[in-house]
This record gives C-alpha cells, sequence and structure tokens, in this order.
C-alpha cells in the first residue's frame, strides 16, 4: 500500500463521489485515470483491506433494533459455542475478548421481541447465561479509519 | 430521537440493493437504475435524499482494519454515576481513535455503563489512550479489554427475512 492507496481509502471511506462515474471523479481529485483507479481499487479488494464499497445505513431509522451481548465460554467450548452464535444472520460482530466474559457479539434484528427470541435460543443451545447489554444512548458510531493517522509507515 | 418514518417499497428495494457491494465498474450505479426501472440520476437524488434523512450514515468503503494495519481494538469500560455519563461520553466521542462510545444499561454482574471502542496499531498504544480516556473524563477506575480474534464481521442484511414476532 502506498501513500495513493491510502489517499484513495480515505477519501472513499469518508466522501465516496456519489456522481454516475465515482472513479473518473476519483481519478480526477489523485491524478489518476478512471483505470488506474479501478485498478488500484480492485487490488485493495483482492488483498482483503476493502470489505466492501455501499452505504452504511442508521439501523433505528430503519425500524430496527440492536444490543451487545457477552458470554463467558469455556476455553474447550470456543469453536462449538462460536457456531451457534454466528448462525443467526442477526449476529453481525462477534469478537474473542481477553476478560470473563469472553466473546461479545452484536445483534440486530427488526424488533426488540425478535432479539430476546434469537438471545433465548443462543442460551439454550449452548447451555450459557447471556450478559446483555443493551444501549441507553450512544455518543459515536464512526467506522472509518484515518490512514494517515495510524497506518505504520 | 422521534420515531422513524416508514420506508417506502422503492426505498426498501433500494436498501436492499445497495446494502452489498457495488461493483468495480465505470458506471456502478447503472445495475441497481436498471434493477428500479430508474435513470442513473434518479438513483444518485434517491441516495442523497436518504443521507440527509439519516437513514443512510455513510456511503463508501468499508474496510477491514486488520489487514490495513490497525491491529489492535480494545474496549474500555467505566462504571459512572448517572449525572456524568453524557458529559464524558460527549468527551469520548471527540478522540479521533475512539471509534464507538455508547452509554448501556448496567447489570448486577456487569456493572459498567459507559463503553467506548479503541483502535489502535499496538497495545501500547492501547494503553496510553485508554489513560488518555481516563484522564480526560476524570475517573481511572476503567477496564480495558482487548479482542484477541474476530469470529464474524459481517453487514446486516436488512429487508430481507420477515420475522413473525415482529408483526
Amino acid at each position: 500500500m502506498d501513500s495513493l492507496d491510502r489517499r484513495l481509502l480515505n477519501i472513499i471511506q469518508e466522501d465516496f463521489p456519489l456522481v454516475e462515474k465515482p472513479y473518473a471523479e476519483l481519478g480526477r481529485r489523485l491524478g489518476l485515470t478512471e483505470t488506474e483507479v479501478l485498478e488500484r481499487l480492485a487490488k485493495l479488494k483482492q488483498a482483503g483491506i476493502i470489505r466492501r464499497i455501499g452505504a452504511v445505513f442508521d439501523l433505528r431509522r430503519l425500524g430496527y433494533a440492536s444490543t451487545l451481548c457477552a458470554l463467558e465460554v469455556p476455553a474447550a467450548r470456543l469453536d462449538e459455542v462460536a457456531a451457534i452464535v454466528n448462525s443467526f444472520p442477526g449476529v453481525t460482530h462477534n469478537y474473542l475478548r481477553e476478560d470473563t466474559y469472553n466473546m461479545w457479539f452484536t445483534l440486530i434484528g427488526p424488533c426488540r421481541r425478535h432479539l430476546e427470541k434469537v438471545i433465548a435460543s443462543i442460551a439454550a443451545r449452548t447451555g450459557l447465561a447471556v450478559l446483555e447489554l443493551p444501549a441507553e444512548k450512544s455518543y459515536k458510531i464512526r467506522v472509518n479509519f484515518n490512514l494517515d493517522e495510524v497506518a505504520p509507515e | 430521537m422521534s420515531l422513524p418514518r416508514p420506508l417506502t417499497n422503492l426505498e426498501k428495494e433500494l436498501v436492499r440493493l445497495l446494502q452489498g457491494d457495488i461493483p468495480l465498474v465505470a458506471n456502478p450505479f447503472l445495475a441497481v437504475a436498471q434493477k428500479l426501472n430508474l435513470s442513473e440520476a434518479e438513483v444518485l437524488a434517491h441516495i442523497h435524499r436518504l443521507q440527509e434523512e439519516g437513514i443512510i450514515r455513510r456511503f463508501g468503503a468499508a474496510l477491514r482494519h486488520r489487514e490495513a494495519g490497525i491491529t489492535a481494538n480494545a474496549m474500555v469500560v467505566w462504571q459512572l454515576p448517572p449525572e456524568e455519563l453524557k458529559s464524558a461520553g460527549e468527551k469520548l466521542a471527540a478522540f479521533p481513535e475512539v471509534t464507538h462510545c455508547y452509554q448501556r444499561r448496567q447489570r448486577p454482574e456487569w456493572p459498567y455503563n459507559l463503553y467506548a471502542v479503541i483502535h489502535c496499531r499496538t497495545r501500547k498504544a492501547c494503553e496510553q489512550l485508554a489513560a488518555r480516556l481516563a484522564v480526560t473524563i476524570g475517573h481511572n477506575n476503567y477496564r480495558l479489554i482487548y479482542s484477541t480474534a474476530e469470529l464474524k464481521k459481517e453487514s446486516m442484511q436488512y429487508f430481507i427475512q420477515e420475522e413473525p414476532e415482529c408483526e
């Protein structure tokens, strides 16, 4: 990844041109041709750096509900429990963390009652108590990363 | 926030088409326009309007930050008196390295109510940042919880599956 790639990634995270030919517009801003921009993006995608390009929605404004859950999973059962948790399409993120509660996942669904049903089902299938920590207020949701601030040189 | 307004069928179809990955081609909105029987300009106008309404939070690339070199990710949690939550949450949100900040319900077995997710290059940087955050909000009793593996990370697929308990 060179400095042009990093500039390209910073722009397409925050200020993707919403025009008919966005890659030509990105090329104009960076001094590249449309083809060069598309080739760089294809490489960044192949390398797994770009997960997707598309819209990120405010789930509450779509009428959806979300919550955060944690489990205390015995080390020997991590794979088995992860398979159960990850099998639900509403589980969008799942992380192992260094704590007594060692598996943390976010759950999204079309209503609060559906979240409760999924949580009850995870508890029943794993035999583990689910610690549920619903948000009461959001102060920040930012999912883009300024690569100039944090990227290793 | 006021109750969300219901989306039209066209808007729901747009959500379904834009929640995936637009193609790396010169005119990436053309396929969406053809599916909806609209022009590209009309699709772009809908996207702009949904953005203005806050229904689309952001349009652009989602990165896998581990592959981009941002390898350490930690959750910092505090137990604060309720009257301090708002001010502390706003102060934490101002840090660029804090990507998420929420106030969450306390539980007897987990009494924390303020959460910040931070992304850093190294654990050392995370430790230093957590200490700075703690100084900023005047509470040193935090718990720093590192993630050691990402087991799943996907974008939610909205308006695909209807759940009977939600009707």
